[in-house]
């Protein structure tokens, strides 16, 4: 197995261009995924999706000015104190639930250590899509299948490095072995907080955390579900022994309740007495 | 009431996709597993006590409804036509690969278990009697009397004789894969990331178990002679319980992420469903062996039954439509405790 492969997207940096989404889509010749104006934001695009594998997140971030000294955007800026924008992306998550519950093996886990749909395998059953923590991975209704980010597994199959970290052009997006990313993200949030901002924070960079650590993670300016992410996600296979536990209790309870329902022969209030069985019930129902 | 939790989203929009299974595809499939599921478990202990007329209606609705509990979930798919691939791999990680290994087990055992009923090695009188009244009002009285007969006559001797003997064989054997199959469907859709459906993975087991008993003892009081339907009248009334006080619990323990059962769609669907299933349910209970309080009864519990997955359905949309049910919880966790982001597993899953 070779190195695991991670990105790490610094949104410090990130200027919003969406160069690494246009990127994706053209490497890997993904459809459109629909036009809609959204008007929220510079974000038309919205999520990510069956055929949306970056996702430029942009928020304009209102400042909290009291109600009585703010006077309503009269200069155009009204009360915007600043832009957040995060390239989000699938997090290749070392406990991967879409994996995990793929019922097919379609999903698979490469030698880079990334989690690929293999489009010749997928029947569609829908399972990851509800299951992964962060909204990821979709069934594209059109052809049936699941689609996802694959860390452009032929580009590093070839030695090359993924479309999106190569087109960004302010390296918001670095791609490499996850250790060293690591190792660079801890400095520079270390190198922020030394320069004033307190708020620069990494995300899905602790191996601890409820997916095993995430190979794309991110350094953020805010709390993570302002950019649409999960605060504390949890593969949700953790409690999956619990869970056949739980089931195993309410299938023997099953099973007890027929057993219990033919041992006392059946018999309940609106039964009436029991000798009259064979004459009413002959005339009444047997369709011989 | 839960007071309003104050949360921050972007722009309002799901952290995570709602489930993109179909209606009436999903729920019905869910439907159909219990019942049948139930069904089968009814079968064996008909066997056992000797009530041949409530195993023969038991077995035929395990095997019906798992069949077409099958062609639902085939058709489910994005893909039909690569049904083929969920027996690809046996995953014990992935709810969906046992659920796809499980029907295809159950669905086989309660074929073999109804293939002599339906291949007149006992007599077509008994057939014909034991199938749901609908089942066998829609088909043409001809090819009733005379499909089973044809069939027949085109088997070896051999095999008509062995199949008795291997039908009851295969029920006994579906009575260990019935009960599985009428709750694995729980833990398939506790496996998510879905608030309202993880945070249930307790009671939604016994609901399932319960609204699976609850169709199956319908099924059994609708299609079997109401002299000898006793047993299925039980069954119904106790599955109506289980269903009504899982549902009860669920919905006290759950708090904010339970929202979604008594709201919306979702509140007005599962209402509906826990109305028809208790009144079905104490209907059974006073029916006896009244013809018309009978019917009225086993359609409720039946009408309650599927209702109540199509309510489950919709309720674990609704919630992960809604970003504050992924992300006010997952705060408080955060908040509360004070601590770093939950851990993995402590053992990697294959
Ligand atoms: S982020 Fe979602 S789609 Fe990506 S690997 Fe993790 S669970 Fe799978
Ligand atoms: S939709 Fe495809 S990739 Fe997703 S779980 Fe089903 S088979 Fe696996």
């Amino acid at each position: 197995m070779a190195e695991r492969m991670g990105f790490f997207t610094d949104t410090s940096v990130c200027i919003g261009c969406k160069a690494c989404e246009v990127a994706c889509k053209e490497w890997n010749d993904i459809p459109d995924d629909g036009f809609v104006f959204r008007a929220t934001s510079y974000d038309n695009t919205g999520s990510l999706g069956a055929s949306t594998w970056r996702h430029v997140a942009f928020i304009e971030e209102r400042s909290r000015v009291p109600a009585d000294q703010d006077r309503d955007g009269d200069d155009g800026s009204g009360g915007i104190e600043g832009w957040l924008m995060s390239s989000d992306v699938c997090k290749h998550c070392t406990h991967a639930a879409c994996l995990d519950v793929c019922p097919t093996g379609a999903l698979f886990r490469t030698e880079f250590g990334t989690v690929v749909v293999q489009a010749d395998v997928c029947n569609g059953c829908g399972y990851c899509v509800p299951a992964c923590p962060y909204g990821v991975i979709d069934r594209r209704e059109r052809d049936g299948r699941a689609f996802k980010c694959t860390m452009c597994y032929d580009r590093q199959l070839g030695g090359l490095e993924p479309a999106c970290a190569k087109a960004c052009p302010t390296d918001s997006i670095q791609f490499g072995p996850l250790d060293e990313l690591r190792a660079r993200a801890a400095e520079r949030v270390e190198r922020l907080h030394g320069e004033g901002r307190p708020e620069a924070r990494l995300y899905g960079d602790s191996p601890d955390d409820g997916v095993g650590g995430a190979a794309a993670f991110f350094l953020l300016l805010a709390e993570p579900e302002v950019y649409g992410l999960p605060p504390d996600p949890v593969v949700t296979t953790r409690d999956l022994p619990a869970m056949w536990r739980w089931a195993a209790g309410a299938a023997l309870s099953l099973v007890g309740a027929v057993a219990v329902s033919f041992l006392s022969g059946g018999v309940l209030p609106g039964e009436g007495a029991t000798g009259r069985t064979g004459a009413r019930g002959r005339r009444g129902g047997w369709r011989r | 009431m839960v007071p309003e939790a104050e949360f921050r989203s972007y722009y309002g929009q799901p952290v995570i996709k709602s489930p993109v299974w179909h209606e009436p595809h999903m729920p019905a499939y869910l439907y159909l597993g219990g019942l049948s599921g139930a069904a089968a478990v009814m079968g064996v202990m008909a066997g056992l006590s000797g009530r041949d007329r409530l195993a023969l209606t038991s077995r035929v609705t395990a095997a019906l409804g798992a069949t077409a509990g099958a062609a639902f979930l085939v058709a489910e798919l994005g893909r039909p036509e690569r049904f083929l691939n969920m027996l690809r791999v046996f995953k014990p990680t992935s709810p969906m690969s046992m659920g796809s290994w499980i029907l295809a087990v159950h669905s086989g055992l309660t074929a073999v278990a109804a293939a002599p009923v339906l291949l007149a090695t006992r007599p077509a009188s008994r057939i014909a009697a034991s199938l749901p009244a609908a089942v066998t009002a829609s088909l043409p009285a001809a090819v009733t009397a005379s499909l089973p007969a044809a069939v027949t006559a085109s088997l070896p001797a051999a095999v008509t004789a062995v199949l008795p003997a291997a039908g009851d064989a295969a029920s006994l054997a579906s009575g260990v894969t019935g009960p599985l199959m009428a709750t694995y469907t729980a833990v398939l859709l506790a496996d998510t990331a879905v608030p309202a459906w993880h945070e249930a993975h307790r009671e939604l087991p016994f609901l399932f178990a319960g609204s699976a008993l609850a169709a199956a003892g319908a099924a059994g009081m609708l299609a079997t002679p109401r002299a000898q339907a006793g047993p299925a009248r039980a069954v119904a009334v106790l599955g109506a319980a289980l269903e009504t006080a899982a549902g009860a619990v669920l919905e006290s323990r759950l708090g904010l992420v339970g929202e979604p059962y008594h709201q919306g769609r979702a509140g007005r669907l599962l209402r509906a469903a826990r109305v028809l299933t208790a009144g079905g349910g104490l209907l059974a209970a006073v029916a006896g062996r009244g013809r018309v309080l009978t019917a009225l009864s086993g359609l409720a519990l039946t009408a309650g039954s599927l209702v109540t997955r199509f309510g489950i359905l919709e309720a674990g949309r609704a919630s992960a439509a809604d970003p504050k049910y992924t992300v006010v919880p997952q705060r408080r966790r955060l908040e509360g405790e004070g601590r770093a982001p939950a851990r993995a597993p402590a053992r990697m899953w294959p």
